[in-house]
């Protein structure tokens, strides 16, 4: 690890000054992706601003839906009373991923925030255009398994690796900053990006900016959802694929479908043709086949990863099916209904 | 600001409190110290093991404020003020409450034999802990989740879980 200044602001506006008087200033929170980054020399920021003393801990109502603070530890919001009974797909999907002790460290903005897994990205020794732009990218033809089939470039193919983003994309949250320029809001499928030709960006936050809440709006899908992830091991790993499917449904008729993919490209994946499908239609497997067949037209694999687009069309059709049935994953009990 | 360590090019160490297994001290720490790494190479607490040192493994395990993290993935100077306890701390835990003897837990582990080699074991400990605290595991299934992040390459995990169920049906967690 390089060597470092270290500050602790008291106030967000503290914060937003010392990161836009240095731009070799990194905010720290949890830590848990930032420090690991750190020790692979990926990360070497010349100052930490330490942000945990900033009043952002709390989760509040808001307009009929919640504000998470950002710094709210993905353990207490998984386990937070109003967001187990409002919003059990974002509850669910916390506690797909990491393990107990990175839940408790790692803070909501964080998660956003956090890097890929890519193997390349994490080893100095490789060529990644993410950790130096024009380096050219290890992954295409290189070994490919937890890479991207929707969305990537011929520059970089890495996913992102949060569960929590893809339950918040299909919630439709939003992300509230602050900044040099003051505060604004990010609706959530804005907020990440593909890696186009500038790898290096992964999100749409401009410099200087800290993200300060995650506001989730008030239709809570309680229901009819389900965060069902596929992976190597069963726990505490990150996804292959991953489905977020959450829908409104009046009978068998779909009212409202929400559907986000993990695993499977630079953010998580909608896709608004696949979700305009479902609605109004019988919630069957053969309308479900129908959506997956839609989303997956565009998958493109690389040379170890093929397999993925199979993968992700039975986890779409599983995953409809649970919501439709009102049987969400089971994140203890790892067998699939 | 509350705390600066100093112009850039002029890196300084930073005056820390910490409350490490019922004893206060004062440590000036440089800020790229990890907490397990003061620990261990300090305060000569060893008992809390590196294993992987990226967050993988869990042998680093300790409890902070009561709830479990892993020391490899946290700055000491980010905990300033913290209560710390580590695997050196649990019968600490257990003779303050008048008992003379090993956290129940620890005795658990002896009896179930949930350890071979012992390595990952202050960590399984120190983890076991904080799963109890936490209080949201009930069963089997999911005290074997809430464990996932304690890798144990003996293979021991049916008896680790054995020696927690025990200690959370005996209600004596702390």
């Amino acid at each position: 690890m390089n060597r470092f200044d270290y500050v602790r602001p008291g106030t967000v506006a503290e914060a937003v000054q010392a990161l836009g008087a240095d731009p070799a200033a990194r905010f720290i929170a949890g830590g848990t992706n930032l420090i690991d980054l750190m020790k692979y020399d990926v990360e070497k920021p010349g100052k930490l601003i330490d942000i945990t003393r900033l009043p952002l801990g709390e989760i509040e109502e808001s307009d009929g839906g919640l504000r998470i603070g950002a710094l709210v530890t993905n353990a207490a919001l998984a386990y937070d009373a109003r967001i187990k009974e409002r919003y059990p797909l974002l509850s669910s999907a916390i506690l797909a991923g990491a393990s107990a002790q990175l839940r408790n460290a790692a803070s909501t903005g964080g998660n956003l925030l956090q890097r890929t897994r890519c193997y390349y990205f994490y080893d100095t020794a490789t060529p990644c255009n993410k950790r130096e732009p024009g380096t050219g990218c290890s992954a295409i033809g290189g070994v490919n398994r937890i890479h991207a089939i929707l969305g990537a470039s011929d520059q970089c193919i890495a996913t992102h690796p949060s569960d929590m983003c893809v339950a918040l994309a299909a919630l439709e949250a939003t992300v509230q900053v602050s900044g040099p320029q003051g505060d604004r809001a990010i609706p959530f499928a804005e907020f990440h990006r593909l890696p186009g030709d500038e790898p290096s960006r992964d999100t749409n936050l401009a410099p200087g900016e800290i993200i300060v809440a995650i506001d989730l709006p008030a239709q809570t899908f309680t229901t009819h959802y389900t965060y069902l992830k596929l992976r190597d091991r069963l726990s505490y790993a990150f996804a292959l694929v991953s489905v977020a499917a959450a829908l409104e449904l009046d009978g068998q008729t779909i009212r409202t479908a929400r559907l986000a993919l993990g695993g499977v490209a630079h953010k998580p994946w909608r896709n608004g043709e696949a979700e305009a499908l479902l609605q109004g239609q019988t919630a069957t497997r053969k309308t479900f086949e129908a959506a997956a067949d839609l989303i997956l037209r565009e998958a493109k694999p690389q040379s170890t990863n093929g397999f993925k687009i199979e993968l992700a069309r039975r986890a779409i059709v599983r995953g409809l099916e649970q919501a439709a049935a009102g049987t969400p994953q089971s994140q203890s009990d790892k067998r699939i209904q | 600001m509350l705390i600066d360590s100093g112009s850039p090019g002029a890196v300084g160490t930073i005056g820390i409190t910490l409350t490490i297994n019922g004893e206060r001290r004062e440590l000036q720490v440089a800020p790229w110290t990890t907490l397990l790494d003061l620990l261990r190479e300090r305060l000569d607490l060893t008992g809390t093991k590196k294993g992987c040192d990226h967050g993988q493994c869990g042998a680093c395990t300790v409890l902070v404020n009561g709830t479990r993290i892993n020391s490899c993935l946290t700055l000491a100077v980010m905990k300033d003020g913290a209560e710390i306890t580590t695997v050196e701390g649990l019968a600490g835990l257990g003779q303050r409450e008048g008992k003379n003897s090993l956290h129940p837990i620890q005795e658990a582990f002896v009896e179930h034999d949930a350890f071979q080699c012992g390595y990952c074991t202050p960590g399984q400990l120190c983890s076991s802990v904080g799963l109890m605290n936490e209080g949201h595991a009930k069963t089997r299934d999911e005290i074997r989740e809430a464990m996932s992040g304690n890798i144990c390459r003996c293979g021991a995990y049916t008896n680790i879980v054995d020696a927690i169920e025990e200690v959370m049906h005996q209600g004596d967690a702390r």
